[in-house]
């Protein structure tokens, strides 16, 4: 545990401005591990391109789970591939969000009933954060994913939680 | 009161007390939530095979060693270029020896193939299947007899 | 060279390893036994009068009444002719001559056909799985094949 991560018994005005100091800060960056695996991908390239602009949210894309903050799962998700993700993902440090686009990555979009292949939703391997539907969605819809799940860091407390 | 090196010190003492701090307080403010495979090697997703210590080519030691010793030439051209101007022909022609001194050993790394990125290695071409059978080209210009 | 004389030349010098054909379809195609494939695929890229030099599709079919069969479509890219072969086996007995050494693109044309039909070929350098993980179990695209319930800890119906 960090010296300051969630050790408080209940908030004080210290805790709470370096909580909402640490939250705005890490809303700000949420730097993207880009997971592109099909379709989905290519609108999420356009929402990286300059008519969307993803980066003007603190979204840089880096290709290592080392240095990133969100893992955005963008695209169908294979067996084959669900084992690689499920490793990424661990190797991801905290605080680590998933973000899952599309249909096939939320829960299996049209390959449900017959594809044999094809696991149906990642939430099945990881624990995902926001599903943004579509299929593909629309690069805005990308950005509003980004924006509820910066919503959801803002609440977020260094208070540890009781019953 | 201080001399100039004293003023040097200063600036890398809190050079090094502001990145010393950055990493101290986010040591602070961090979560710190190790577990076995958060701590395994990064291999693109797929169980890490093999030693991450592997033999590379020599010629990455080879282009190092020579950009060293002639960076240190250019570090040696500064100050001279400094008191150039005062110190006249003497000091160029001084400066000149000590260039050429170089410029021939640049010259043989050169000559030898030290420079050079990738070494052509002669490859054979071999037609592994018989291509089809086609009708024989006509005879080439050279190749007629002279009438 | 129309169908009709690439038929009556094939079985001229393959006699009966050359099956029926259907010379009237939209793609003409004759059937050979799946056990002399090589010999006639050789023939038909070596001789002047062929060409076939470019395998353009080698596909794996499982005709749902225990047959299973590959097709092979092929061109002249020198004589601009085509003509489609195919092989027909048993889903007991699903060997067939690969055609790997003739043209090189079948190989991987081949394991894809073994990966997901389950057709042996005789003779390939490197069979094995393509498309699906190696330890996986079935061959996807026949018509009687079941989901499986779990892989590796995942669940894989919906």
């Amino acid at each position: 545990m960090g010296l300051l991560d969630q050790r408080f018994e209940n908030g004080n005005i210290v805790v709470t401005s370096v909580e909402n100091l640490l939250n705005w800060a890490r809303l700000s960056s949420l730097w993207q591990m880009q997971f592109g695996l099909a379709c989905c991908a290519i609108e999420m390239m356009a929402a990286s391109a300059s008519n969307f602009d993803i980066m003007r949210f603190g979204v840089i894309p880096r290709a290592t789970p080392r240095q990133s903050d969100v893992m955005i799962v963008a695209g169908t998700v294979t067996l084959k591939m669900a084992s690689r993700i499920k490793r990424l993902y661990d190797q991801m440090s905290e605080p680590r969000y998933v973000i899952s686009m599309g249909s096939c990555s939320n829960c299996g979009g049209p390959y449900w009933e017959h594809g044999y292949h094809v696991l149906k939703g990642v939430d099945r391997v990881i624990p995902v954060d926001v599903y943004v539907p579509g299929c593909p969605p629309r690069p805005e819809a990308l950005l509003e994913g980004i924006m509820k799940l910066q919503e959801k860091v803002k609440k977020e407390s260094l208070v540890r939680k009781s019953a | 009161m201080l001399t100039d090196f004293g003023r040097i010190l200063i600036f890398i003492l809190l050079g090094a007390v502001f990145v010393a701090g950055g990493f101290f307080a986010s040591w602070l403010l961090r979560p710190r939530r190790p577990y076995a495979e958060k701590l395994s090697t990064y291999e693109c997703g797929e169980e890490p095979v093999g030693n991450a210590w592997i033999r590379f080519n020599i010629r990455f030691y080879v282009i190092a060693l020579i950009f060293l010793i002639f960076d240190v030439e250019a570090v040696f051209l500064f100050p001279w270029a400094l008191v150039f101007r005062k110190m006249g022909m003497p000091a160029f022609a001084e400066m000149a020896v000590f260039l050429l001194i170089l410029v021939v050993g640049f010259v043989h790394v050169w000559a030898k193939g030290d420079l050079d990125w990738d070494k052509p290695r002669p490859v054979v071409p071999t037609l592994e299947r018989r291509p089809p059978a086609r009708e024989p080209a006509p005879p080439r210009m050279a190749e007629l007899p002279l009438t | 060279m129309s169908p009709q004389e690439i038929h009556d030349n094939l079985k001229a010098k393959f006699g009966s390893d050359v099956a029926e054909a259907k010379l009237d379809a939209p793609q003409p195609w004759i059937r050979i036994e799946p056990d002399k494939v090589e010999g006639v695929a050789r023939f038909l890229r070596d001789e002047p009068v062929f060409q076939f030099d470019y395998l353009s599709c080698l596909s794996g079919v499982d005709y749902n009444d225990g047959r299973l069969g590959v097709v092979y479509h092929l061109c002249s890219t020198t004589l601009k002719h085509s003509i489609v072969l195919k092989a027909i086996c048993t889903k007991e007995q699903p060997h067939v001559q690969t055609v790997s050494a003739v043209w090189g693109t079948a190989n991987w044309h081949e394991r894809e056909a073994f990966d997901m039909i389950g057709i042996r070929f005789d003779g390939h350098p490197d069979l094995r799985r393509i498309l699906c993980p190696d330890d996986w179990e079935g061959h996807p695209l026949r018509k009687d094949y079941k989901v499986p319930e779990f892989y590796d800890g995942m669940r894989v119906p919906y």
